[in-house]
């Protein structure tokens, strides 16, 4: 895990095009190119038709729409969960299409975390292993997934209590060890799905808070939700309806944190935050 | 425009498959307990039904070796006309010229005289009971001893004296040895002198009722002629002296003879396998049939409960390889806990059953081995299609239609 080239596919200029930050290859964390989604039934229902969505290096986009409007459909497919029936994903450049199962569960592994409505944690380990498992399909020796999931922990502020159980835990911690579960192996995309879906207001707020917060430390972050207050605090803001993309701030300028230091929070990429990246393949 | 890498695949490492494969039976321990049950009852059943033939055989085996191997006997087999051939009255010493015999005694059976309590008892309740000549030596070449009172000597074999045979004296209703006891046998009372044990190699002394020869002769008109004749050859020759038994028992006509190895009978008999092994075997084999599909039953039931496991597990990256490995390897682990707990509990069945009848606690590799490959193959046929199901869950069905 520590060869550092990444794949440079020539499609600097396509992304150029649509007027995204690119991370330093040229190449958009997330590209939806012509996405269309249909599932079975009389008639079938198409999910999302024609979705455009490009999405690069350390944005935060809120992707707001009602129920039945394609939203999670769309998280479904950026997170490479299902295939689009036509058009492209790609995730850091890899053609999810091109990709075999396994190869595409290991993208998952290495380079995309999941933020669920439900946490989803395993009640009868530990919080330290629920977040050392967001490793475990990566092929890392247990004591390093261990090592890494303190530092994850530390950063979303739970470092003190390791060797809990998610039961004893508030719903706020909760989804904290998720949200670490997410972001041990660095992944360059965390996709989150309601996040706040299960918690009251005020402990929503604080993983609002918590999600600006790694976004400034560099993480490139898309939060899916029905609730547009939630989607106005987001850098950028994606409108979905009927499956269609109908409004979009698009990427603001200069929202890099990284060209724009913040005062408080950790001011450096996650990666430095966290040793050696994963995820990048030789070509 | 598309970017091709072969990202790395990732096998499990074992001891996390490991620590995988045991989820489902620490986080629910009473469930998989119960549905790891019948396969141990199974595994269990079968363990100790070989492992108490196994037992048994081995303490009958070593039995057999205490009492000696080494014992042949001649008797008088059938003569050409159909009729009993006679054993010559010399065979006796004949047989105890030869190289190699040890010890040869003999009995001959009274023929027209029976033995009962007392005169009234009518002639035809003989209770099957011989009344058989006996030669002085005749105990240790048979391997008994007496059990109450005293054997034949060379005084009493002149006189109307009886020893008694175990049966026989059960079958009389004799149980202890007074003096002036006495039972009549071919019209006049004999005394009787003592009670034997019983003799595992040659039964028919068992029901018999043992007098001197010189007795027989004066008081009940027997011939003199021995019927059979017992002998120990040394260990090494025992072949050498079978072969020439016939021969030296009766020189004029040698098919008239049968020559025998008791012990050789009863090594037959404890190698033959009981009727009820295969009932419980058989049993067994049943059990093990419904704890495979309990463990399956449980298999299902688990994937159905755990599919947010599955599909975060999914995107966390899993394979559909990594989930069906994951819950294969569950029912197998499943299968083998019943496994070793059946061996365990069959094993201890055994033991203590072998302890109270003093053998020693033989389990045979087939049965303990065999009982535990036959736990981990149903636990991975078992598992096979909840595995199957579990990895063909889709990611998004599993996710987000709890």
């Amino acid at each position: 895990m520590t060869d550092t080239a990444p794949p440079a596919p020539d499609n600097t200029a396509v992304a150029a095009c649509n007027g995204v930050a690119i991370d330093s290859a040229g190449v958009p964390v997330l590209d939806v190119d012509g996405v269309t989604k249909s599932y079975p039934g009389e008639p079938p229902v198409q999910a999302l038709r024609e979705v455009n969505l490009t999405i690069g290096q350390g944005e935060l986009v809120g992707i707001v729409g009602p129920s039945g409007s394609g939203k999670t459909t769309l998280l479904q497919l950026m997170g490479t969960l299902d295939r689009p029936t036509s058009g492209r994903v790609r995730i850091t450049g890899l053609d999810v299409a091109t990709m075999a199962d396994e190869d595409v569960a290991y993208l998952r592994a290495t380079r995309i975390g999941f933020i669920f409505q439900q946490f989803f944690l395993a009640e009868h380990s530990t919080v330290l292993d629920n977040v050392a498992d967001g490793l475990l399909y990566a092929g890392i020796p247990l004591t390093q997934r261990r090592q890494r999931a303190l530092d994850a922990l530390e950063l979303v502020g739970l470092a003190e209590r390791p060797h809990a159980r998610p039961t004893q835990l508030s719903g706020g911690q909760r989804q904290r060890v998720a949200i670490a579960r997410a972001l041990i192996g660095q992944p360059a995309i965390v996709l989150a799905d309601e996040p706040t879906g299960n918690l009251d207001q005020a402990t929503g707020q604080s993983i609002l808070a918590l999600i600006d917060q790694l976004h400034q430390a560099g993480s490139t972050i898309v939060v899916i939700t029905h609730d547009h207050a939630i989607a106005e605090r987001m850098r950028r803001k994606v409108e979905i309806l009927d499956g269609r993309i109908v409004a979009d701030t698009g990427p603001a300028a200069g929202t890099d944190p990284r060209r724009q230091p913040l005062a408080g929070p950790p001011t450096h990429a996650p990666r430095a935050a966290f040793g050696t990246p994963i995820g990048e393949e030789p070509s | 425009m598309t970017a091709t890498a072969t990202p790395r695949r990732r096998r499990l490492q074992l001891s996390d498959l490991t620590r995988l494969s045991t989820v489902g039976l620490r986080t629910r321990k009473l469930r998989a307990g119960l549905s790891a049950l019948g396969i141990a009852i199974g595994v269990a059943a079968i363990v100790a039904v070989l492992g108490l033939s196994a037992s048994s055989q081995a303490g009958l085996l070593n039995e057999i070796n205490q009492l000696g191997t080494n014992l042949l006997t001649v008797s008088n087999g059938q003569s050409f006309g159909g009729g009993t051939a006679e054993l010559p009255t010399t065979a006796p010493g004949m047989i105890g010229r030869i190289s190699g015999v040890q010890q040869a005694q003999s009995t001959g059976a009274v023929s027209d005289a029976n033995a009962f309590r007392t005169p009234y008892i009518p002639s035809v309740d003989t209770n099957g009971l011989t009344v058989q000549a006996a030669s002085l030596d005749l105990l240790p070449v048979v391997a008994t001893t007496v059990a109450q009172g005293h054997y034949l000597n060379a005084g009493t074999a002149q006189e109307p004296v009886v020893v008694l045979g175990a049966a026989a004296a059960q079958l009389l209703g004799i149980d202890r040895i007074y003096p002036g006891e006495r039972i009549w046998v071919g019209g006049q009372w004999f005394y009787v002198a003592g009670i034997l044990k019983p003799a595992v190699l040659a039964s028919a002394i068992d029901s018999s009722v043992l007098i001197g020869y010189a007795a027989a002769e004066k008081y009940l008109g027997f011939d003199g002629h021995p019927s059979v004749v017992y002998l120990r050859a040394q260990n090494d020759r025992v072949n050498a002296v079978d072969n020439l038994l016939a021969a030296t028992a009766n020189p004029e006509n040698p098919s008239g003879v049968s020559v025998s190895q008791p012990s050789s009978a009863l090594v037959a008999q404890a190698d033959a396998k009981s009727a009820l092994n295969g009932l419980f075997l058989g049993l067994g084999a049943v059990a093990l049939l419904v704890g495979a599909v309990g463990v399956a039953n449980i298999m299902i039931i688990s994937v159905l409960e755990r599919r947010s496991e599955i599909g975060l597990r999914r995107a966390l990256g899993a394979t559909k390889g990594h989930i069906r490995t994951q819950f294969l390897s569950e029912a197998v682990l499943l299968g083998l806990l019943g496994g070793a707990v059946g061996v365990a509990l069959g094993a201890a069945a055994t033991a203590i059953y072998a302890h109270t009848k003093h053998w020693a606690t033989i389990i045979p590799t087939e049965a303990w081995a065999g009982g535990i490959a036959a736990s981990l193959i149903i636990g991975a046929v078992a598992g096979l299609i909840p595995a199957l199901r579990a990895a063909r869950l889709s990611p998004t069905q599993a996710l987000w239609s709890v």
